[in-house]
């Protein structure tokens, strides 16, 4: 026998033990994620919040066992489309999730699509796959990216303000955080401030709006560059003289905490808060802080919401991942979630509700965000009308 | 004119806290020839330690002394374990090894505290802000920080120019070898520089921590910048790290406050804001590459 007729053999016989193991196997979720860089707690709540409710499971989603593959992208699209492509053509991954930022998003979701894969989103959620190019195979069930500033935009015209200073980081998604702030805002903005995305001293800015005395602020800066920027706003003496609305990346459980008392009063619009009184979150909120020693954010609920949807698409199309079953089964889940109320939009993107929260100190040295009303019901997103599917 | 002294005021306090970061760089270069890339985990070190020493303690002040002990050690360690065998290889073994050194920091980092952002506030005596003129009200901690960095200067202007250490520090920053030859104990030197300049770094860290967030990645965001002061200044020179972070503080925060409002006069608003930002934010680079060009040494370059 040659040599290669003996490997040949060899390997037949391992496919041939391996098949029947493999219908077996648990169905891999490709998880890519930002792990490191300064966003890097973003994707790890999102993760915390995911792998939390496979844990509740006993390491099932609907009844299916899951295996989460995570990997960290460090905030590089290129690498989120590296790693989507090889957990695609060698892990045979089929269904994924966890992207956290739109440019990550829209790197590696086209290799999800054009091969057979399904996306399903829990941040980042660009226009591009909002509108006319919107995708049966394409989810999104935290945000539509410009609705959470849309809401913001509400909050400030029913808040009754009429001047605004507008600033935001000079780059797409700054920039489409305006776009949404002043699609909702009935007032006038009397100026459009663009920062740097690596900057982290806002004072030149800081003096600028002082100078321009509007009647309130708004800013789109996430993560420590929004952190720095709530500090320097009160240290700079302006959160007493000029009032500032804040969308939820801005103002989530964790931008309070680092922010202090410098947070405090400021307001926010949101899809969720810790503070939700249904049954779902109460238990969410409790089991979260049990498993991790910690209090969950937005992005937590997030990842967790996202894990209970899939579970109820699993629940329906079976243990044998269908691409078009579980897309089916998807877009009419009908479970309830952290949040309360949801469903899918025409574009596969949510329809719910957002609330408007106020930061307040509850102990000594701790702030927290306290749910104040509704701003808007059941609302999509400002594209769903031009998705055609 | 408010508007512009405060704008001023603002540059002048970017000046110091990037003064203190250029100061150990530009000497590690200057004096090892070491590209220290990890120059900015160091900045985060200190700010780690000094947020924790400052949290545990109750102090600010001891935050700040926990900052430049953290900062100093870190460095210590390093250049014992690490940059120790990178003297006498390439640039490009450096910068690898170093950069190397960044993503094992800001793992290490991240397993010891966690990637949330901490929170420091600022201590109630330097909290709030004071009238400096007729429509001027500015931070104290900002005016603070000034002080420190301008008593920093002051310090390392007399231990460069008037002891011993200072003396072998310049020798060694213009003829290595030469200090060498002479019967220093030149790793000893080595060490002890390092030690300076990583605890600058660990003092520039704490002292941002109230003011921005301390967090996973901070340093590569001022590294950049430092690099620019070190290029622009003169390699090696403190007086040269002085005069380039000054400048490129000016530069940036008046770019920042004025150059989208002189777009304006020509174009429309929403343009002219996203250009002129664009604009502000390459003056710097525009800037390293005239004194590049003009003075190719930087612009107080150490005496060879």
């Amino acid at each position: 026998m040659t040599t290669l007729s003996r490997y040949t053999i060899g390997l037949l016989a391992l496919t041939a033990l391996a098949s029947p193991l493999r219908a077996e196997e648990a169905l891999k979720i490709g998880f890519i994620t930002t792990l490191s860089t300064t966003a890097g707690y973003l994707g790890e709540d999102v993760r915390d919040g995911f792998l939390l409710a496979v844990k509740q499971g006993g390491g099932k989603l609907g009844g299916v066992a899951v295996e989460v593959v995570v990997e960290d992208d460090n905030l590089k699209p290129a690498n989120s489309r590296q790693i989507a492509e090889k957990m695609l053509q060698r892990e045979g991954i089929k269904l994924f999730t966890g992207l956290i930022f739109s440019n990550t998003v829209l790197a590696a979701v086209p290799a999800v699509l054009e091969n057979g894969g399904v996306y399903v989103g829990s941040n980042g959620a660009p226009s591009q796959y909002a509108g006319a190019g919107c995708n049966k195979y394409y989810f999104q069930t935290a945000w539509q990216n410009d609705a959470l500033h849309e809401a913001t935009g509400a909050l400030a015209t029913k808040l009754g303000y009429k001047r605004a200073v507008v600033l935001a980081a000079n780059y797409p998604a700054g920039k489409d955080a305006i776009a949404g702030f002043k699609r909702f805002f009935k007032g006038e903005i009397i100026e459009e401030i663009y920062t740097r995305l690596d900057q982290t001293d806002f004072s030149a800015e800081m003096a600028k709006v002082r100078s321009l005395k509007p009647e309130v602020v708004f800013q789109a800066h996430s993560g420590g560059q929004g952190i720095a920027f709530l500090k320097q706003y009160a240290q700079a003496g302006l959160k007493d003289e000029i009032p500032m609305v804040l969308s939820e990346p801005s103002l989530e459980q964790r931008t309070a905490a680092a922010a202090g008392a410098a947070a405090v009063g400021l307001v926010a619009s949101t899809h969720w808060n810790t503070d939700f009184a249904n049954p779902v979150n109460t238990a969410f909120v409790k089991a979260f802080t049990e498993a991790y020693g910690r209090g969950p954010s937005t992005y937590a609920s997030q990842g967790f919401d996202s894990a209970l949807l899939i579970g109820a698409a699993l629940a329906k199309s079976g243990a044998k991942f269908d691409r078009d079953a579980f897309a089916a089964a998807l877009a009419k889940v009908d479970v309830p979630l952290t949040r309360g109320g949801f469903r899918f939009g025409p574009n596969q993107h949510p329809i719910e509700a957002w609330y408007q929260v106020k930061a307040e100190t509850v102990a000594e040295g701790k702030v927290e965000l306290k749910t104040m009303g509704q701003i808007l019901d059941a609302r999509g997103d400002s594209f769903a009308e031009t998705c055609k599917m | 004119m408010q508007l512009f002294i405060e704008q001023s005021l603002n540059a002048l306090q970017m000046s110091f806290t990037l003064f203190l970061l250029a100061t150990g760089l530009t000497l590690i270069f200057g004096i090892m020839g070491l590209i220290n890339l990890a120059h900015g985990s160091l900045y985060m070190v200190g700010a780690f330690v000094g947020t924790t020493v400052a949290l545990k303690s109750g102090s600010f002040l001891l935050g700040v002394g926990g900052g430049i002990v953290g900062g100093a050690l870190a460095g210590v360690v390093l250049e014992l374990a690490v940059f120790r065998r990178l003297y006498a290889q390439d640039h490009l073994h450096q910068v690898l090894a170093t950069f190397g050194i960044i993503l094992f920091a800001n793992e290490a980092t991240t397993l010891l505290w966690g990637r949330a952002p901490l929170l420091v506030e600022v201590p109630g005596w330097l909290n709030g802000s004071v009238k400096l003129m007729d429509g001027l009200s500015y931070p104290v901690y900002r005016l603070a920080v000034m002080a420190v960095g301008a008593a920093v200067a002051v310090g390392l202007h007399l231990l460069v120019v008037h002891t011993r250490l200072g003396m072998l520090i310049r020798a060694g920053a213009s003829d290595r070898a030469m200090v060498a030859a002479l019967g220093v104990d030149v790793s000893k030197l080595y060490t002890v520089v390092f030690a300076l300049g990583a605890g600058l770094a660990g003092l520039a860290g704490i002292l941002a921590a109230p003011i921005q967030s301390t967090q996973i990645g901070m340093g590569e965001q001022i590294l950049i910048l430092t690099f620019v002061v070190v290029v622009v200044g003169g390699v090696g020179s403190i007086k040269g790290a002085f005069a380039g972070a000054v400048l490129i503080a000016f530069v940036d925060t008046l770019g920042r406050a004025y150059v989208p409002g002189l777009f304006k006069l020509v174009l429309s608003s929403t343009v002219a804001d996203a250009l002129g930002t664009s604009v502000a934010s390459v003056a710097i680079y525009l800037v390293m590459a005239i004194v590049l060009i003009v003075r190719p040494e930087g612009l107080i370059p150490e005496a060879r």
